[in-house]
């Protein structure tokens, strides 16, 4: 186990921190790297290409982990918006709850929430992979192009509307469905992808099988005047 | 009834005109709006509204071709470490591949680099063939994302946040799926053939103090190297450009309603948004209130033609112009040495604006392989650097006209309005008077 | 677009550091509003030695008196009032004048009178509001936030959008007694909305879309709504894009829009409930790592009430 190296935001600058930690090349062996003090602070860890751990040590605010691209990051807090947005790959995980616009436009990697996330979580999804512990807010998904959103809990409003081929597994309650996005069968390769996702998440416990599935009803695909209302 | 007796004529009405009711039947028939490439096609008051005054004898002109006229500019030196440097005051505006064919993008590549200036992405990401071929390439960074990655972000010389575009202010939009190809579709993360749908507003951020953090996420992404520039379509200029400012932009570009697109409603191209000459007085007056005019770089784009525009942007207190459909128009866009297959499409040269269908005889607004291997990339590209060249020319010629050493030199006190619309909206006086429309008396 | 801070305490061990806190709360919040800061704060309810039970004094925040002679507009006031009784705490270019609430009217008068360059931008039992051009450290230091006290509080840093950078233009806006509000977003109907609820009687003093809002409540609230009823009812009533924070004599209520973009986080204890547009600005709260954190929802009505 190597000592972690310790980085407390009340002494060095966010600028100090991200320069750091984007130094490291993709063949990085640092051990792990315990940022102290974020505070709310904005822009923290982006753009990492080095397979390090890093753990945020409290709130953390506006897109934390963005355009992350390998590294292994854990939020001990809550996250402000557009967490891990346009992730390339690695880990972010967020120990608390995620506002608005968590994933947005992600291209690869995982998204672990453990709490809530808020509106427009997985927004233009480009192909990461989203699992939200508690319940995801309104127009969750939006636009999702592919990937797969996994919501342990409830969604909100217009749940993947104008949705594309990313895939959508609730297990709670949904409270409307967006334009475009329908009911889909569980089947088995569902269920593995979701066990997998969950596993993979740390929430191994949760039954598979008690999710829903949802998808592109792939209407409007193609323009078609008596489908005008739901653009 | 005699056969010589006068009958009244047909008349067409002024306002139910042909081209409106053919329209009305077209959206009968059809259930979708008209949608087209291009930008506005009605006539707005323009650059063509304005006159240089040039020198005489209260003033003294430079001699052609032999005393020098700088033409060079630096964009983004508020804050970034490394701003773009260009030759001429003249960049490529963002069209993506997928709306062009990829010897299109290489070709505006080339061109711009011969022409020692930049060229920029678009809605779609970037390719291979841009980078490898711009000296200066600016990476658009849309609601979409379509393309958008960490090492494309870092390997383009500026960051281009667009908020907004000149033929379609506060719209998102619909390509239709004939241009969706497997690689288009592969580069945007979706499925080939069908019809991309996109957002108006970004994912992660709406307003300008969270802007403020998004561009302090991109500086934080890429050292504080690049510039940011910010793209708005004109529709409230004074007040979007001071907004821009604050949020820390270090270029803005200002979009008039004459830009083009790749394929937006034509209710919106024509409805919506402000005429390029009437967008860049209050632009200035921001900048200047501020203290940022000149520190804020200012670009200005839509229906950008000659070096007569570029003159009297420069003029205006533009930093440098941008030009997009000029641009296809020199590569070989509406030749018409394509009559025949425009006259097969329905259309003339001249006049061809279904970008969006993908059918462009001239391989520019196209996936087709076969139309696309009919531009040459390297001809292409000479042909937009020869154009390049020319209107830099030009905008020299008035410029040493007027006693200036420098293009930036040029002020709107060199210059006179034709008309009392171009006066009020510029606020230079009316050609033979001192007088515009809404200057105090005395 | 701006900056929003709000606190509300439930307990009165934290009255003394109320104007502190918003203070560090404003300080965080000045990258999105660097143009003008200001807040409203609700202090006790003041009753002169002497007054009847029931009765109160009327706080009237006057601004635009900078350089005044405090003294002489006081007695100014005073010997124009029956029963002489008003009272001048001047801070930098603003004054709060406490007369008898029965004399309101009447002291407004006078004022017009006798310091024609003051202007009454809140009046209430409890309010006090203060605004100005500048950095929130500047503002905050420039009328000692730090040093008040009080029930509740909110503020804002601005950055304008489309109206001018003035004092007037800055807010919280208050258009009704002991009622304020701040907001963060921008309204797509607010010039309509202004021409009819100046039909209704109410008074504008800015093209600011944010004192429409305010003037919107004032109106439903004299209606006969409860603050409650009046945010709901705001949510047919105004278009666009919007987080509010509106505090009354006792209320302290939250709205966002539908669609909710503009950022909103809650900390709640058993002390306060406080808001922010940024966690930033709630990380200097006392026991913030134990407070509850939440989000306000989209289109949801959320209101505390203390007793009056």
């Amino acid at each position: 186990m190597t000592a972690a190296t310790v980085i407390d935001l009340d002494v060095a600058t966010v600028r100090d921190l991200n320069a750091r930690l984007q130094a490291l090349g993709r063949d990085s062996n640092l051990g792990p790297v315990h940022v102290r003090h974020p505070r709310g602070r904005h822009a923290l860890a982006v753009g990492v290409s080095a397979p390090v751990d890093i753990l945020l040590d409290g709130p953390v605010g506006y897109y934390a982990g963005g355009m992350n691209d390998g590294a292994r990051i854990v939020i001990d807090g809550n996250a402000a918006t557009g967490v891990a947005e346009n992730m390339m790959a690695g880990l972010v995980r967020v120990r608390g709850d995620a506002s608005q616009s968590a994933g947005a436009t992600a291209h690869g990697g995982l998204l672990v929430i453990e709490g809530n996330a808020g509106a427009r979580c997985g927004i233009s999804l480009k192909g990461a992979d989203i699992v939200v512990g508690g319940s995801v807010g309104h127009m969750s998904a939006f636009m999702a192009q592919s990937g797969t959103l996994v919501v342990c809990g409830d969604a909100g409003e217009a749940l993947g509307d104008s949705l594309y081929e990313a895939r959508l597994f609730v297990r709670g309650a949904v409270r409307s469905l967006g334009a475009d996005c329908e009911e889909k069968p569980m089947g088995a390769a569902e269920r593995a992808l979701v066990a997998a996702l969950l596993d993979r998440a740390g929430m191994a416990a949760i039954d598979a099988a008690s999710f829903r599935c949802f998808g592109s009803a792939r209407r409007l695909y193609h323009f078609h005047v008596d489908n005008a209302q739901a653009y | 009834m005699p056969a010589d007796t006068p009958r009244t004529p047909p008349r067409v009405s002024a306002t139910f005109d042909r081209a409106t009711i053919a329209e009305i039947q077209r959206a009968a028939a059809t259930g979708i709006y008209d949608i087209r490439g291009g930008g506005a096609k009605r006539r707005l008051p323009h650059f063509d509204d304005l006159l240089f005054l040039g020198a005489s004898m209260s003033r003294y002109p430079l001699e052609g071709y032999r005393e020098r006229c700088g033409t060079d500019v630096v964009l983004g030196t508020r804050h970034a470490k490394t701003p773009i440097e260009i030759r001429i005051p003249i960049t490529i505006a963002g069209m993506s591949f997928g709306a062009l064919s990829g010897n299109a993008k290489e070709a505006l590549g080339r061109g711009a680099t011969i022409a020692g200036t930049s060229t920029t992405t678009g809605d779609g990401g970037m390719t291979e063939e841009e980078r490898g071929h711009s000296r200066s390439l600016i990476y658009q960074y849309l609601p979409s994302r379509y393309g958008m990655n960490l090492r494309d972000l870092r390997r383009c010389d500026a960051i281009e946040i667009v908020i907004g575009q000149g033929a379609k202010p506060g719209g998102g939009g619909m390509l239709l799926g004939q241009k969706i190809t497997d690689r288009v579709a592969a580069m945007r993360d979706l499925p080939p053939g069908i019809d991309q749908r996109s957002a108006c507003r970004h994912p992660d951020w709406t307003g300008p103090d969270d802007l403020e953090i998004k561009i302090e996420e991109l500086r934080e992404l890429t050292g504080w190297e690049k510039p940011i520039f910010v793209k708005i379509g004109a529709s409230r200029p004074y007040y979007d450009v001071a907004l821009a400012v604050k949020a820390g932009a270090d270029v803005v570009v200002l979009d008039g309603m004459q830009g083009g697109t790749a394929a937006t409603q034509e209710v919106f191209i024509e409805h919506v948004g402000l005429p390029t000459l009437a967008a860049i007085r209050p632009a200035v007056r921001a900048l200047q209130e501020l203290g940022m005019h000149r520190r804020v770089q200012l670009v200005v784009s839509g229906g950008i033609r000659s070096g007569a525009d570029v003159a009297k942007a420069l003029a205006l207190g533009a930093d440098a112009v941008s030009i997009g459909t000029a641009a296809l128009i020199a590569l070989g866009d509406n030749a018409p040495a394509l009559e025949a297959e425009y006259q097969a499409l329905g259309t003339t040269a001249g006049a061809y604006d279904d970008w969006h269908e993908g059918r462009d005889p001239a391989g520019i607004t196209t996936q087709d392989p076969a139309l696309a291997a009919r531009l040459d990339p390297v001809l292409g590209g000479r042909r937009l650097a020869n154009y390049l060249a020319v209107m830099t020319m030009e905008a020299q010629a008035i410029a040493r006209a007027c006693g200036k050493s420098h293009l930036h030199n040029l002020e709107p006190e060199d210059m006179v309005a034709l008309t009392m619309e171009a006066a009020a909206m510029t606020q230079l006086p009316l050609a033979g008077t001192d007088w515009y429309p809404g200057k105090a008396p005395g | 677009m701006c900056g929003i801070a709000g606190l509300f305490l439930k307990s009165p061990a934290l009255e003394g550091s109320l104007g502190a806190l918003l203070a560090g709360m404003l300080d965080v919040l000045a990258g999105r509003g660097p143009d003008s800061t200001g807040f409203a704060i609700y202090g006790d309810e003041a009753a002169a030695p002497g007054m009847a039970a029931g009765d109160a004094r009327v706080r009237l925040t006057l601004r635009g008196l900078a350089g005044a002679d405090a003294p002489g507009l006081t007695r100014a006031v005073a010997a124009g009032l029956e029963g002489g009784d008003a009272d001048l705490v001047l801070r930098d270019d603003h004054a709060v004048l406490l007369v008898p609430e029965a004399q309101e009217a009447a002291a407004r008068a006078l004022i017009a009178r006798v310091a024609p360059s003051a202007r009454v931008v809140a009046s209430g039992r409890r309010i006090e509001l203060y605004k100005g051009v500048g950095l929130p450290a500047e503002v905050a230091t420039r009328f000692d936030l730090a040093a008040m006290r009080g029930t509740h509080a909110i503020g804002h840093t601005r950055m304008a959008t489309e109206s001018a950078v003035t004092v007037a233009a800055a807010h919280p806006f208050s258009t009704g007694p002991d009622q304020c509000l701040v907001h963060n977003g921008s309204l797509s109907n607010h010039n309509a909305l202004r021409r009819t609820l100046r039909r209704e009687g109410l008074a504008f003093e800015t093209e600011n879309d944010t004192e429409v809002a305010a003037g919107y409540l004032t109106w439903r609230m004299r209606q006969g709504m409860t603050l409650e009823a009046a945010l709901a009812a705001a949510l047919d009533d105004l278009d666009g894009f919007y987080t509010f924070v509106v505090a009354t004599r006792t209320g302290f209520g939250v709205l966002r829009d539908p669609i909710a973009c503009k950022p909103a986080v809650m900390a709640e204890t058993g002390d306060y409930v406080a808001f922010a547009s940024e966690y930033r600005a709630l990380a200097g709260l006392p026991g913030i790592e134990a407070a509850r954190l939440f989000e306000p929802d989209a289109a949801r009505v959320y209101v505390w009430e203390r007793a009056a």
